[in-house]
């Protein structure tokens, strides 16, 4: 799950909501089985270790993304796992995007 | 209590009490043999009792008659050791000492201790069940064949396969030590969960038998509970679920032995002694830092004894399976979600990700397309709940789709 902007300040309720989605759309995948593991990441605290030791604030210069979480799921195919993308509420915010990525393991299950 | 009555019912009571302190006497090595003397104590009671009359306080007189038993087995096993091998000559005043603890701290100690050696790890969960309803509750073979809808010498031959294992496997009648005991808790408190799902979901139509397989599961639940070391937040968590369930008991099965659906219960049948005491249990659950599979049951169940059926009820049930189905997936748990999503988002969104389940192997995914597209799709409702219908085994159960097609 990547946000255009991770310092966008939302109102409790808005959170609220976009929660719920969140573990709706989670539920689903879960009830097909097909969920393995997912985390939130915090937009507080959030530091680039550069060359050399450097440590700078987020957001993250160039890209103007930051990675606001990620899940981890079986599914049989790039085709299956991009419809599960598709669900994810983070994409009803303009500019958000999901990355679709397959983990590397040598008994090509994933 | 009636004479012919009261030894069936000190069978039940008494027996398992008997034996877990015996296997812990003899050991795994000599399970016939504590058996055995557990047996014939009660056969010594029927012998006696009609001649000499009750005595004044049975349970005493069947700890007396067994521990006699048991002193004179250890007496002749140790004559006959002494016999082939002198070199136990010196140990002979230990040997000796054969006193049988049949004291309410040591029964205690020991059914608990017989809870975690049957709920080895090593020990498939199907036996375990079997032992703990034979070992732990005192059930007849006829009782544990009837609650699987076995015969005897098949639960006789599951039974002998795991009572080897635990001899071969030189499991320990002990608790597990503190370092170990989440580990090991966790299937004890499984194996409760199954026996408490074996008779409230069971396809024996034997009511009083599946009541009594629930009450046992309680009735072990309890004891963890009651002991410091093993009253952790999710052993109050299953004690909960349990007692929320059980509180249905009465208004989920009509005069015939059918089944009334959850919708078309008699509210005022639900049992609010129960509701209550699995609310103390469900507040006592809720420290700690683990949020086990326990706890959202527990409180799926707890919203299931709530009679409203307003949107926050539907939500907060939705969340909690949704929550579940994280930590673990099972089939019921999804087709259930997936009712909870019907109730607050609507039951076109419901369809759509019911029909992307593909649960096609149990009747209750079709009885709950059935349920969904009533409504909106006779036909396709019709079509969904005759083909429940027909993969059904459960009698009850089938009754209760029958009457759904005929409301359509």
């Amino acid at each position: 799950m990547r946000h255009e902007d991770g310092t966008k300040i939302a109102s409790p309720e808005q959170m609220q909501i976009w929660m719920k989605q969140t573990m709706d759309w989670i539920g689903g995948i879960a009830a097909k089985n097909k969920f393995v593991s997912g985390t939130g990441l915090l937009f507080d605290g959030a530091k680039v270790v550069g060359h050399g030791g450097v440590v700078t604030d987020g957001p993250f210069g160039e890209i103007k993304e930051t990675i606001g979480g990620l899940i981890v799921v079986k599914a049989d195919s790039v085709e299956e796992a991009i419809e599960f993308a598709k669900g994810c509420p983070v994409l009803g915010g303009e500019g958000n995007t999901m990355e679709v990525r397959r983990i590397a393991k040598n008994d090509g299950a994933h | 209590m009636e004479q012919p009555e009261l030894i069936p019912h000190l069978f039940r009571t008494e027996y398992r009490k008997i034996v877990s302190v015996l296997y812990r006497r003899f050991g795994f090595d000599q399970m016939e043999t504590a058996e055995d003397i557990a047996a014939d104590t009660f056969v010594t009671a029927t012998q006696t009792w009609p001649m000499r009359g009750v005595p004044p306080n049975p349970v005493a007189w069947l700890y007396n008659v067994a521990k006699n038993k048991a002193k004179n087995h250890l007496q002749r096993d140790t004559v006959f050791n002494e016999k082939v091998s002198l070199e136990l000559m010196h140990t002979t005043s230990e040997l000796y000492e054969h006193d049988i603890d049949l004291s309410p701290q040591n029964i205690n100690d020991s059914q608990l201790q017989m809870m975690f050696a049957i709920c080895h790890p090593s020990i498939p969960a199907e036996a375990q069940i079997g032992l703990s309803l034979r070992i732990l509750c005192g059930f007849g073979i006829d009782e544990i064949a009837a609650a699987f809808l076995s015969n005897k010498e098949t639960i006789n031959k599951r039974l002998f396969r795991a009572k080897e294992k635990l001899r071969e496997g030189k499991v320990k009648i002990e608790l597990p030590t503190d370092t170990e005991l989440d580990e090991r808790l966790e299937p004890v408190l499984r194996t409760i969960y199954l026996l408490f799902n074996e008779g409230y979901y069971s396809i024996s139509q034997n009511q009083t038998l599946r009541k009594e397989l629930c009450f046992e599961a309680i009735r072990l639940c309890y004891m963890l509970v009651d002991n410091q070391e093993t009253n952790k937040p999710r052993v109050n968590a299953l004690l909960a679920l349990m007692l929320f369930h059980a509180s249905r008991f009465e208004a989920r099965t009509g005069k015939n032995g059918e089944l009334i659906l959850y919708g078309d219960q008699d509210t005022s049948l639900w049992d609010t002694d129960l509701i209550s005491r699995g609310s103390y249990f469900f507040h006592r659950a809720a420290s700690g830092d683990t949020l086990s599979k326990y706890h959202l049951e527990a409180g799926i169940a707890w919203w299931n004894t709530q009679k409203t059926d307003s949107i926050e009820k539907w939500e907060s049930v939705l969340q909690l399976y949704n929550q579940l189905l994280t930590i673990e997936y099972s089939p019921v748990a999804a087709l259930n979600r997936t009712y909870a999503l019907s109730k607050t988002r609507g039951k076109e969104q419901a369809i759509k990700e019911a029909e992307e389940l593909k649960l096609e192997n149990y009747p209750f995914y079709f009885s709950l397309l059935g349920d969904l597209y009533t409504g909106i799709d006779t036909e396709t409702a019709r079509k969904h709940l005759q083909k429940a219908l027909s993969i059904t085994k459960n009698d009850a159960d089938k009754q209760a789709i029958q009457n759904k097609i005929d409301r359509l």
